[in-house]
């Protein structure tokens, strides 16, 4: 029997912890099941690995401020700009979202944790292995340099001889299964662990966009999966998928890329919608304008998303109805989302909207993200695109959607959701200042790249000549990255700050709507005393306005023993399994069999132990067994 | 906007949801859903490179289509022994599930020694990884399948030591279910590979 729960409420929804506290340390944190540590982790490694992108984005817009300059040489700007990109993607982005998933979800279905505890922390630790592994290739002979997309034969061992790139491939491997185990581990558990009452469409939008971003992960990565094993025999192994002089086909990897790679920008977006949905009708007080069509839009997109890879390769020369079809369907993307982008508008419309810092972030995200959605549109126009292709035209297209799209609605995220998650508040003064040297300094940096692709300046290019007359926006643009830098300093210290100072704030802080307001702040590790009984859409409103402001408790059929709640137990497996393949994997790089018989050899003995390990588990004896608060 | 949600108490509670699979045999089927996409990019693979054998032999003349049909009855025939095996645990009769167990084993891996003998006779006659596109797509499409079937081999008899335990009673039902949609998933895997590979392969 576990004593480590014993909680007591009073002093305005204060937590104060009275018996013993929930296990810490290290140790606790490496073993732990429970899907909000796992979120607070996924949180923490996306925004280091943020940082680290952050720092090579710096560097390059350093060597690009003035013309011929020299602050890094044209081999080390090549590395920046790939781990650049693919940290951004999959070591920043989808992290980051994955922490929002891990943190909310299971609460929001009314869940006590996801359908596999064992196999979500291993989803982590090979997330967090694989990129670690990505970025020891600087101290193994240098980083992958082939562009984020990583284009054969510049990638292929005659071009491209030293490590950097079997790095890519396996580092990327390794923490696409692990993005691959989470999709798999987030769809089982909406399906099968929804609260009594929860209904489809009863799911809250955040939830609805996980659902469709972990069907979209499920059948993205497959291809991915394949194309990096089909780069690594060729690159190990001499085979040859991908050399032209033996009748391989280059294009063969840039199809299977972009097969999984347009999606893959949809798993970026779409948790990004779900926050916004989540935000808007919360802060405007009115409930989500057209639930129904919200849905329906976000399966649209998560369908259209893959009828839509060709539009990164309209100058490979498929001929015109090919590149016809796939503008069509690509522009067609418009429409579904245009439609969220105006049920959002018409939340807020006669709403009483809240002008706090999440707010902000919203703001930020509708203004920017519908440019970059317009400049996505003149991309999808295939002739236009002749033009514009690996122009920084493009440049400035992704990183209006992604950091105008994604990272304005992570930020959103994190103002709403950090007082749930630590029991504190944001400090919003310290994030109003944020939001506007970030908006401000985002739009400085990044919108002279539309009139430098326009005026002819090529992607990836390390450095460019004093009389094409590309100085000045350069300039402009290197200038906006301060801005943008200090932005982000300051939130940086604000999380700092506040996880340990910040303001208190009780359960329900914002008047929520959803059942993660519904439990303390932060939540005791299984979440709900008793498992909810869901009596409508947005269901802790429904309690308020109709019933007594608490969640009522499901029938008996839905609980365990009265009185006490079974728990998983921690385990080192999955930190055990990920560092073994970690090990087996840079056994296949340095082209070491002791690595690869020690790697392989312990893979066999975790999946063994993972599989028939037996875990019965322990069970928790709630003090506060009486209800979920409404008031905190 | 009280008026979107109806008063409590004229709002039918949907509690009769649909008797849910277990979590890990839903979590197996979106599993194989993603293997299928897989597989089918390395088919797709297949299709696009078996014409490029770079000078060398063309797999077509190489098929040994005798061999690869008792592979295939082989492991089909381990797809009924599952199936009887689990029929055996439903019956709780766990000596008869034991048997067919070691049975589906057997030929699972009798298919893996008859896929090992073809590509060492492959490799003596110059069609190999590295020899060409052709190669390459033949040898990693059917090599990952083939790793697929010795990891169920694993499974089984991992699964065998694990019966004799305590704990397996009150799981069984659900361990032998997910391991035997893993099993039929490897095997109609493998019916679409001999149909694209070997049957076009040598027709074509």
């Amino acid at each position: 029997m576990a004593t480590h729960s014993e909680r007591v409420w009073h002093g305005g929804g204060q937590v104060v912890v009275t018996g013993d506290e929930e296990p810490r340390g290290l140790w606790s944190w490496l073993t732990t099941v429970d899907h909000k540590r796992i979120g607070q982790m996924y949180m923490g490694a996306g925004l280091f690995f943020f940082l680290l992108a952050g720092i090579e984005a710096f560097l390059m817009r350093l060597q690009l401020a003035q013309p011929d300059a020299h602050v890094v040489s044209a081999a080390l700007f090549n590395q920046l700009f790939t781990m650049h990109g693919v940290t951004m993607v999959f070591l920043a982005g989808m992290p980051l979202l994955i922490g929002f998933i891990n943190l909310v979800v299971p609460i929001q279905i009314g869940a006590r944790d996801v359908a596999f505890p064992r196999l979500n922390a291993l989803s982590l630790w090979l997330f967090i292995g694989g990129g670690l592994m990505l970025y020891t290739s600087w101290f193994f002979g240098g980083a992958p340099d082939a562009g984020w997309f990583n284009y054969v034969p510049i990638s292929a061992g005659e071009f491209s001889p030293g490590p950097g790139v079997d790095f890519y491939d396996i580092g990327l491997q390794i923490s696409g299964i692990g993005t691959l185990m989470t999709g798999i581990n987030f769809l089982t558990t909406i399906i099968n662990l929804r609260a009594p009452g929860m209904s489809w469409l009863r799911l809250p939008m955040f939830v609805w966009a996980t659902f469709v971003t972990s069907l979209l992960i499920v059948f993205a990565f497959p291809p991915l999966t394949v194309n990096l094993f089909l780069q690594t025999f060729d690159r190990l192994f001499g085979a040859h998928f991908f050399t032209v002089s033996a009748g391989g086909s280059p294009l063969l990897w840039a199809n299977l890329f972009w097969v999984f790679g347009h999606p893959e920008v949809y798993i970026l977006i779409m948790p990004a919608f779900g926050i916004i949905s989540e935000v808007v009708p919360v802060m405007s007080r009115r409930p989500l304008f057209g639930y129904t069509t919200m849905v329906l839009s976000v399966m649209a997109i998560g369908f259209l998303s893959f009828m839509v890879w060709v539009h990164h390769m309209f100058d490979l020369g498929y001929g015109p109805w090919v590149n016809s079809i796939f503008a069509l369907s690509s522009m067609l993307i418009a429409v579904p989302t245009g439609v969220k982008i105006f049920n959002w508008l018409t939340t807020m419309w006669g709403g009483q909207v809240r002008m706090n810092t999440a707010m902000h972030w919203v703001f930020g995200f509708l203004i920017t993200f519908v440019v970059g959605g317009m400049s996505g549109v003149m991309l999808a126009l295939a002739p236009a695109d002749l033009q514009f292709n690996n122009s920084y035209f493009v440049v400035a297209h992704f990183h209006y959607v992604l950091i105008g799209g994604t990272l304005f609605a992570i930020f959103a995220g994190m103002y709403y959701w950090f007082p749930k998650y630590t029991g504190r508040f944001l400090n919003e003064r310290l994030g109003k200042w944020q939001f506007w040297l970030v908006f401000i300094g985002f739009n400085v940096t990044f919108f002279p790249m539309h009139f430098l692709g326009l005026m002819g300046m090529p992607r990836r290019i390390y450095t460019y000549a004093p009389h094409l007359g590309l100085t000045l926006w350069n300039s402009i643009s290197t200038d906006g990255v301060y801005i943008l830098t200090a932005g982000m300093i300051i939130g940086a210290i604000n999380v700092l700050w506040s996880y340990g100072h910040g303001e208190l704030a009780a359960a329900d802080p914002w008047d929520g709507r959803t059942l993660e307001w519904a439990i303390p702040s932060p939540p005791p590790a299984y979440n709900f005393e008793y498992i909810p009984l869901v009596r409508g859409l947005d269901a802790f409103w429904v309690e308020k306005r109709y019933g007594n402001g608490r969640m009522l408790p499901a029938p008996e059929e839905h609980h365990g023993p009265p009185g006490t709640i079974h728990m998983p137990s921690p385990t080192a497996m999955p930190l055990f399994l990920a560092l073994s393949i970690i090990v087996a994997g840079y056994g296949l790089i340095l082209h070491s069999l002791v690595l690869d018989i020690i790697g392989f050899g312990f893979v066999a003995v975790g999946i063994y132990r993972s599989m028939f390990t037996v875990d019965h588990g322990y069970f928790v004896r709630p003090h506060h067994i009486e209800g979920v608060r409404a008031d905190g | 906007m009280a008026e979107m949600h109806p008063p409590i108490g004229t709002h039918p509670v949907e509690m009769e949801m649909p008797a849910a699979p277990d979590n890990s045999v839903l979590g197996v089927w979106i599993w194989l859903s993603a293997e299928s996409l897989f597989f089918a990019s390395l088919i797709a693979t297949f299709l696009l490179l078996h014409n490029q054998n770079n000078g060398g032999p063309s797999l077509g003349k190489l098929i040994d289509l005798p061999l690869t049909f008792v592979a295939t009855v082989t492991l089909l025939s381990s797809s009924l022994t599952m199936a009887l095996g689990y029929a055996q645990v439903l019956k709780q009769n766990y000596g008869g599930f034991r048997f067919w167990l070691v049975v589906t084993a057997i030929l699972g891996l009798a298919f893996a020694g008859m896929q090992a003998f073809e590509f060492h006779h492959l490799y003596a006659e110059g069609f190999r990884l590295n020899s060409a596109p052709s190669g390459s797509a033949f040898f990693t499409l059917t090599g990952f399948h083939g790793l697929h079937v010795l990891f169920g081999a694993f499974w089984l008899i991992s699964l065998l030591f694990f019966s004799f335990k305590r704990e397996f009673v009150e799981e069984a039902a659900v361990k032998v279910k997910v391991l035997g949609l893993y099993w039929h998933f490897v095997d109609v895997v493998w019916v679409i590979i001999f149909t694209v590979v070997y049957l076009m392969g040598k027709v074509a």
